[in-house]
């Protein structure tokens, strides 16, 4: 491991969080679970119309990635949908003070922005009731309506004041590229609550899932996810959000750590040929991305060993150029690791706490409150 | 004795190249008319090109330069950048010592017509272009050949022309397909690129319809539809490798022009992750997507993946294998690479004769291997 990488960070970090886990997914069992906390209009379009089936084909409960087969629950029911067992499997498990819950559902996703709005400010509540009242070692990111960036931006103040949660919850795909303008309020909504904003991987079917069609099978769609996300980043960083909003910090979740390096050279490159076409990006995407945008470890996408048969992890981690960015995550109950590896061996014990502990609270500034 | 790139050096220390992506031009676009199919020519006339996108002529993302090309490379005979041949050897061919050059034809078009029978006449029109005016013309250029792909009779049909000839280095379809490329509507033209022993080739470029931000949308930017080139490519190898296209064609061997190379590692080892948990999914691989990827892809190097560090270039080449990696220079766009500077890390005698030359020569079956 190169030695810049285990340098001390500046900033003092409590060690009474050793361990945040910064993206698990409890899962809604069904719409049913979100009646309570819904109006009775919406709860009568539901019931009426039988909608009830908004999970998400990427995740679909059986498919091999939606769940590690030892933490499926024994009757069937939906992976995620049990606070015991993700308490067991999760939290215990590998010792996490704090976890972040991002809640993937169709809310951001559905058509209709009313019934959009309408769901996600539910699962919000459905979350802090049911959820984080319920283990205080839980924080919740919000959902947010991309449909209507308006209520996306209502939504941030209605949850900003409930300090366990911590981040504004966005898909990686939306009717637009994410960088552009109409989103720009739920940044600056973001950005002054003290909010970073984290984007999941998400499929929504506005488009196609590649630059080239669509593809025929689950696991290529799962593949594009990472140039899903290469191409929103892409997005933020030209259209200068970054530069309209110095404070803003963009979680990467779930879409792979390794194309980092290639993709900032390349953004690079490419920005020193055409910044005259977006003169507000004064400085270079290696250092904008540095500053401002971190990744989940899960999943990592690295083998044990490249082409050259060597361990691609430490050349990545020197090419990144920057330890803050990595955030420790477990991703439950979706499929990335076996046992308890949910980081790679081998790495030094100054950095895992880094990644642990370090990084995600430098990050997210209303996980410290738990610290005092 | 090593060899060198300088053009001052004396020639017999001077390294040859092989330069996998030239784009010529036509003189004016009119000028192809007289290869068309008279049976076009009216509608030529009338309606011209039918592609997806929606100003009659010029790009949704306009580019950095005129004709997308370098300030210098406009002959002195009039015409625009690319559209000289004699000016091409002057100015690229011998300097560069080009042993073999490659031309890839970006404009016009027929692979992405929407009027597939117009596209198919245009390919072939373009196809006995490059011959005319370039291959009969100067013996070091090769062409590629260009094909419908969404209209896969017409596909086979113009590589049974033309795929005996020698002078067309491989089969090439656009980047930008109305569906990934490994689906099976496609298969036939593979089986008749493996069947005349030609690669297949597929330049960056085109538009089907589908957004630059996968799966996102429509970026602003210029900057964002050049590293969506990138983007494609990702897509085009995981379909390839998902769809077992080389479990059903062994032979089949694959040139990704102008798309960079940097994003490949990351690719490969996402792809046999998913592998892993989803094999089930994809029967027809026996294998992890890596070994499909080292054994059939190889790729160019233009538009060079410029690291930060020059030894992290280095680590890139190993990455993705020296024996996959073409030189191309991408003459006479604003973007291309200098064979002299754009690998500012040291390498050995034999790594140089690889890239600049060995691996294109036996891909290719060029020169004396």
């Amino acid at each position: 491991m190169p030695s810049d990488i285990l340098a001390e960070p500046e900033t003092g970090a409590s060690a009474t969080i050793g361990c945040i886990d910064c993206d698990l997914h409890p899962a809604l069992p069904g719409l049913k679970a979100l009646l309570p906390y819904l109006s009775d209009y919406w709860r009568e379009q539901i019931t009426m119309r039988g909608i009830d089936a908004m999970d998400l084909a990427l995740y679909a409960p059986r498919h091999p990635l939606s769940a590690r087969p030892d933490w499926r629950l024994p009757d069937g029911r939906k992976p995620g949908t049990d606070l015991g067992a993700l308490q067991r499997d999760a939290l215990d498990a590998f010792g996490i003070d704090l976890a972040i819950c991002n809640v993937l559902y169709g809310a951001q996703i559905v058509m209709n922005q009313h019934f959009g709005a309408a769901l996600c400010t539910a699962i919000n509540d459905w979350l802090a009731a049911e959820w984080l009242d319920a283990d205080k070692r839980l924080r919740g990111s919000i959902v947010v309506p991309m449909q209507d960036p308006e209520k996306a931006v209502e939504e941030i103040e209605r949850r900003a004041n409930d300090r366990r949660f911590v981040q504004v919850l966005l898909p990686s795909a939306a009717d637009m590229p994410l960088g552009r303008r109409p989103y720009w309020p739920i940044y600056a909504a973001a950005e002054k609550y003290g909010l970073p904003v984290g984007i999941h991987a998400a499929r929504t079917d506005r488009f196609a899932p590649t630059c080239v069609g669509w593809p025929s099978y689950l696991i290529e769609d799962h593949a594009a996810l990472a140039a899903n996300m290469q191409g929103q980043l892409l997005s933020l960083l030209c259209e200068g959000v970054f530069s309209q909003h110095p404070k803003l910090k963009v979680v990467l979740l779930e879409s792979g750590v390794t194309w980092l390096p290639s993709f900032m050279w390349r953004a690079d490159t490419t920005w020193r040929a055409l910044r005259m076409e977006m003169p507000w990006v004064d400085r270079s995407p290696i250092e904008i991305v540095r500053e401002h945008v971190r990744v989940t470890v899960q999943p990592l996408d690295a083998p044990a060993l490249a082409r050259d048969g060597r361990d691609p992890l430490p050349a990545i981690l020197e090419q990144l150029g920057a330890p803050e960015m990595l955030l420790f995550a477990t991703d439950y109950p979706h499929w990335q690791f076996e046992g308890d590896a949910a980081l790679p061996s081998g790495l030094p014990a100054d950095f895992v706490r880094r990644i642990k502990s370090e990084n995600p609270l430098a990050t997210y500034p209303r996980l410290k409150e738990a610290v005092a | 004795m090593s060899t060198q790139l300088a053009p001052e050096a004396p020639a017999e220390t001077r390294l040859k190249i092989i330069d996998c992506d030239i784009h010529p031009l036509l003189r004016n676009p009119r000028d192809i008319r007289a290869y068309l199919s008279p049976v076009w020519h009216e509608h030529f006339d009338i309606y011209g090109n039918g592609l997806r996108q929606p100003f009659a002529a010029g790009d949704l993302y306009p580019k950095a330069a005129p004709y997308i090309s370098r300030r210098d490379a406009w002959p002195p005979s009039g015409g625009p950048p690319g559209s000289d041949l004699d000016f091409m050897r002057q100015q690229h061919l011998d300097p560069m010592n080009v042993e073999f050059g490659i031309l890839q034809v970006l404009a016009p078009t027929g692979a992405n017509q929407r009027n597939l029978d117009f596209g198919a006449a245009l390919c072939s029109a373009v196809n006995d272009w490059q011959l005319a005016e370039w291959m009969d013309r100067e013996p070091r250029l090769r062409g590629s050949l260009t094909v419908p792909q969404d209209f896969p009779e017409a596909a086979v049909a113009e590589v049974r022309r033309h795929g005996r000839s020698g002078k067309f280095a491989q089969v090439s379809v656009t980047q930008r397909t109305l569906e990934p490329i490994g689906r099976r509507r496609f298969w036939p033209i593979f089986a008749a690129a493996v069947e005349h022993g030609l690669p297949l080739g597929i330049h960056s470029g085109g538009n089907a319809g589908h957004p630059i931000v996968p799966g996102g949308g429509w970026g602003s930017f210029y900057a964002e539809q050049h590293q969506a080139i990138g983007f494609a490519m990702q897509a085009i190898v995981t379909s390839f490798v998902m769809e077992g296209v080389f479990e059903e064609f062994p032979e089949l061997k694959v040139v990704l022009i102008e798309g960079g190379f940097g994003w490949l590692p990351a690719l490969t080892w996402r792809l046999d992750r998913l592998w892993e948990r989803m094999r089930s999914e994809v029967p027809r691989l026996r294998r992890p997507p890596s070994e499909y990827i080292h054994e059939h892809i190889w790729l160019t190097t233009q538009p060079m993946d410029e690291t930060e560090k020059p030894r992290q270039l280095r680590q890139l080449f190993d990455w993705v294998g020296w024996d996959r990696l073409l030189f191309s220079s991408d003459y006479p766009h604003w973007d291309q690479d200098d064979p002299r500077w754009a690998f500012p890390f040291r390498m050995s005698e034999a790594e140089r004769q690889q890239l600049f030359r060995g691996n294109a020569a036996a891909l290719f079956g060029l020169g004396e291997g």
